[in-house]
């Protein structure tokens, strides 16, 4: 597929259903499947190399876990699935296993000539999607494509639920029983996820989303409900019961709740390393109106954080630095993640406040200046951090999804919000700025502004309205095409907030921007590893764009942001897709997928903006937001440039960012910033 | 190829698979082996016996320390076992796996007669699959990859 032109002609539905559904996977698959296999024993590692050949696999082997996490870094969207060894000397295959879920969300297999059930119960709570027992034959690694399948069907999946697909996530729905029955799945996220959606689902679509099943979903605002309600308890006291007792949500049973918290605290653990600089950061989230003052602080932080780690480039920094810290826009007060959860997401605001500084930026120049419209009240900023949130969520989205699904969501939301965020700036501020700057309120503000912003697409923002009322809102911002942003603001994001955001002036540029991001994130609303499987299979990159926002970016009034349509479950799918990915695929992941996917599009030039953009946005996101960098894609660009004239959004922003820098080269391995690096 | 020669290997082949020297997964390794990789088998069971070297050594050191760590010893002897399985050399898998019962039991003798057990049944089927590669060589340049099959 690859896209014409840019604008908005998503292969959309059909062809990412299609894949979805299984049925178009390119014909030569499973062959030429990229494996990365890790472990440390060399007789091992050349048999397993051997055998995957054999099967028509794409191998590259590397003994040490760190290669492999640098590799995989270094290519974002170069493998498809990885195998490792559980014990190895330098690094635990499941410490392994945890980085890449969070990362990269790409799939793993863990091996192991141990074969206990206590071991492979870690492999499943580590979220391995799959666990051999040496010697592993060849028989077990001919079906390993499935995880791949099955991953990207899931997120597909959990776009589709959050509204963000228009179009064809009916197909999607098929799929997803068929997801639902691998056990493999059990551990990831997007499993649990799953399940939660099945049981909880209701609220956005009932039987949707295709699940036959009752899963509980996730979604940011659910996420942020809990968060809200953990919070309120205490984290040390928060015990399932209760928790599912405050959220008081239809249909969410205490096993949900418990596995959700469980998964929670390896994230607050995780985090741990990072709160400090978080912490402050959080604190800001907290308080929107006082967030902005710390925020600001945190911001630095973060950013230098971010930029150190090398996640956030020199120059965003700088930007985000200057715009965020300024907060001048609210974006500091905008709590990405709305989480609540102050340490938790610690990462995820350095990120916001990436975003937000970034958007400054941007918008700054142009006149997406979301943030710059925003009063000061926390709405507009919170707005303003939506974008970035959308933005970062974006990318944060990707990372965060293990644990960060919760932050993810949050910022998924957020990045909705963001891109709705031409509605928001316009219309609503309020809308929007609710998300980011109640922070106070409980996640579900990102949840909401993410679920919401998924709904919107669809339209329904189902979620929203199970949940809080404020995904309702977010899901009208998200809903508009960005020329709309009246939706947004009546909504939604009031987390807390404050309407009064509605000011995030988020002059429709902008709006594309987070559109798309938040297109991306939307997608991640539901799916915490909507990112992973940005499998560069063609076929189906643009189905994934047409899923969640569809942003129409050609309404924003910046040229550059043109056409972001990039609808986040779009977005998410992009990646899945197009294998071909050069660009599409892999930074749809680092997004969070789904937004920047049309950014790659656009070609090089746009590619690069977005991919400053993303890292901009990625750098935010402590939670390893995968960055893919899109300017690999020069052929994806293309495709996504036409469904999603993000490029021109992404350009826009990066320009205003960049100065107009162009490509910067997205060098961000963001492994500096990620969770895992912070020593917990 | 000389069909008795062919003959030959595999019956030493059988041989080694029936007393439990070798299992499937030996057969799958030679199934792997193309034109391409003619001498793979050979080539792999070669790198293991370099590897699994250093790593009886390891076990050997940590087992003369005292006092014995015996989680040590077991990640060692975990990996070794890992390796083993690799190749299908099943006896050596059954002593790995008796030498960790010992180590998950704290017994220090247990560990110390079976780590013997270990090395004895590795160096046995080192020679012997010395004698069935050279036998394989003999052969013929496929004699080992048709002989798996």
């Amino acid at each position: 597929m690859n896209p014409s032109n840019g604008k908005g002609s998503m292969p959309t539905a059909s062809s990412s259903a299609a894949w979805k559904a299984g049925d178009v996977v390119p014909d030569q698959f499973p062959a030429g499947l990229r494996v990365l296999v890790v472990d440390d024993d060399p007789t091992c590692l050349v048999i397993l190399e051997k055998m995957l050949r054999a099967c028509r696999y794409e191998v590259t082997k590397c003994n040490r876990a760190e290669i492999a996490l640098s590799l995989l870094r270094e290519n974002k969207n170069g493998f498809d699935i990885v195998i490792s060894d559980v014990h190895m000397p330098d690094m635990d295959g499941f410490k392994l296993l945890e980085d890449i879920g969070l990362e990269m969300d790409l799939p793993v297999i863990m091996m192991s000539a141990d074969d206990g059930k206590n071991v492979v119960m870690k492999g499943v709570t580590h979220g391995a999607c799959d666990y051999l027992i040496k010697p592993v034959r060849i028989e077990a690694l001919k079906n390993i494509w499935q995880h791949v399948v099955r991953k990207r069907k899931n997120e597909w999946r959990e776009l589709e639920q959050s509204g963000s697909v228009e179009e064809g996530d009916r197909q999607q729905k098929p799929c997803d029983d068929l997801d639902y029955s691998s056990s493999a799945n059990e551990g990831n996220w997007k499993s649990s996820k799953k399940r939660k959606d099945e049981e909880e689902e209701t609220e956005e679509r009932d039987d949707s989303s295709t699940l036959k099943k009752p899963r509980v979903v996730w979604s940011v605002e659910l996420h942020q409900q809990f968060v809200a309600a953990v919070n309120q308890l205490g984290i040390d006291k928060a015990v399932p019961k209760k928790i599912l007792e405050l959220m008081n949500v239809p249909g969410l049973t205490r096993e949900n709740v418990a596995s959700h918290l469980q998964k929670y605290r390896l994230y607050l653990r995780r985090l741990s390393g990072v709160s400090q600089h978080h912490s402050s950061l959080n604190n800001s989230f907290m308080s929107p109106e006082a967030s902005f003052g710390p925020m600001s602080s945190l911001n630095g932080l973060d950013l230098q954080t971010l930029a150190v780690t090398g996640q956030l480039p020199a120059q965003s920094l700088a930007n985000l630095q200057a715009a965020g810290l300024g907060r001048s826009t609210a974006k500091s007060g905008i709590p990405m993640p709305l989480v609540d959860q102050r340490n938790l997401f610690s990462f995820e605001n350095p990120k916001s406040r990436f975003v937000e500084g970034q958007q400054q930026h941007l918008s700054s120049s142009k006149p997406m200046n979301l943030l710059h419209g925003i009063p000061t009240t926390m709405e507009p900023k919170q707005l303003a951090s939506l974008h970035q949130s959308a933005q970062s969520l974006g990318n944060m989205n990707v990372q965060v999804n293990s644990h960060g699904a919760q932050s993810s969501s949050l910022l998924m939301q957020m990045a909705k919000t963001q891109s709705r965020g031409h509605i928001l700036n316009e219309s609503a501020g309020s809308h929007l700025p609710s998300l980011p700057s109640s922070i106070g309120q409980p996640i579900m503000s990102n949840g909401i502004a993410g679920g919401v912003i998924g709904r919107n697409e669809i339209g329904d923002n189902g979620r929203g309205t199970g949940y809080n009322n404020q995904v309702a809102q977010t899901s009208s911002m998200l809903s508009f095409p960005m020329n709309h942003t009246t939706e947004l603001v009546g909504n939604s994001f009031p987390i807390g907030s404050t309407p009064g955001i509605s000011n995030v002036t988020s002059k429709g540029a902008f709006h594309e921007e987070v559109s798309s991001e938040i297109k991306s994130s939307a997608g991640f609303v539901s799916s915490y590893d909507i990112f992973n499987d940005l499998h560069p299979e063609k076929s189906q990159e643009w189905e994934l764009q047409n899923v969640g926002l569809h942003f129409n970016a050609s309404q924003n009034a910046n040229p550059v942001q043109g056409n972001l349509d990039v609808s986040p479950s779009v977005l998410v799918h992009q990646g899945y897709s197009s294998r071909q990915g050069s660009g599409q695929n892999r930074n749809i992941s680092a997004l969070g997928r789904t937004m920047f996917s049309g950014v790659e599009a656009t070609g090089q030039g746009n590619a690069q903006i977005m991919d400053q953009q993303l890292s901009n946005l990625i750098v935010d996101n402590p939670v390893r937001v995968k960055y893919e960098r899109f300017s690999d894609t020069s052929s994806q660009n293309a495709l996504f440039a036409d469904h999603f004239g993000q490029e021109d959004l992404m350009s826009a922003l990066l320009k205003q960012q960049q100065g107009n820098t162009g490509p910067a080269e997205p060098d961000f391995d963001f492994d500096g910033y990620s969770i895992d690096n912070i020593p917990v | 190829m000389d069909k008795n020669h062919l003959q030959h290997q595999l019956d030493m082949k059988r041989s080694l698979l029936d007393q439990g020297y070798l299992d499937e997964q030996f057969i799958q390794l030679e199934e792997l082996e193309d034109d391409d990789n003619p001498n793979f088998v050979e080539e792999m069971v070669t790198t293991f016996y370099a590897n699994s070297a250093r790593l009886l050594q390891n076990i050997e050191q940590a087992l003369g320390s005292r006092p014995i760590d015996f989680t040590k010893l077991d990640n060692y002897m975990h990996q070794f076992k890992g390796s083993s399985s690799s190749i299908g050399a099943t006896r050596v898998q059954k002593e790995c796996t008796l030498f960790m019962e010992y180590c998950e039991a704290a017994n220090a003798e247990g560990c110390i007669r079976t780590f013997r057990q270990v090395k004895q049944e590795h160096a046995s089927l080192k020679t012997k699959l010395e004698d069935y590669f050279k036998l394989a060589r003999q052969g013929g340049p496929s004699a080992g990859g048709q002989a798996g099959r």
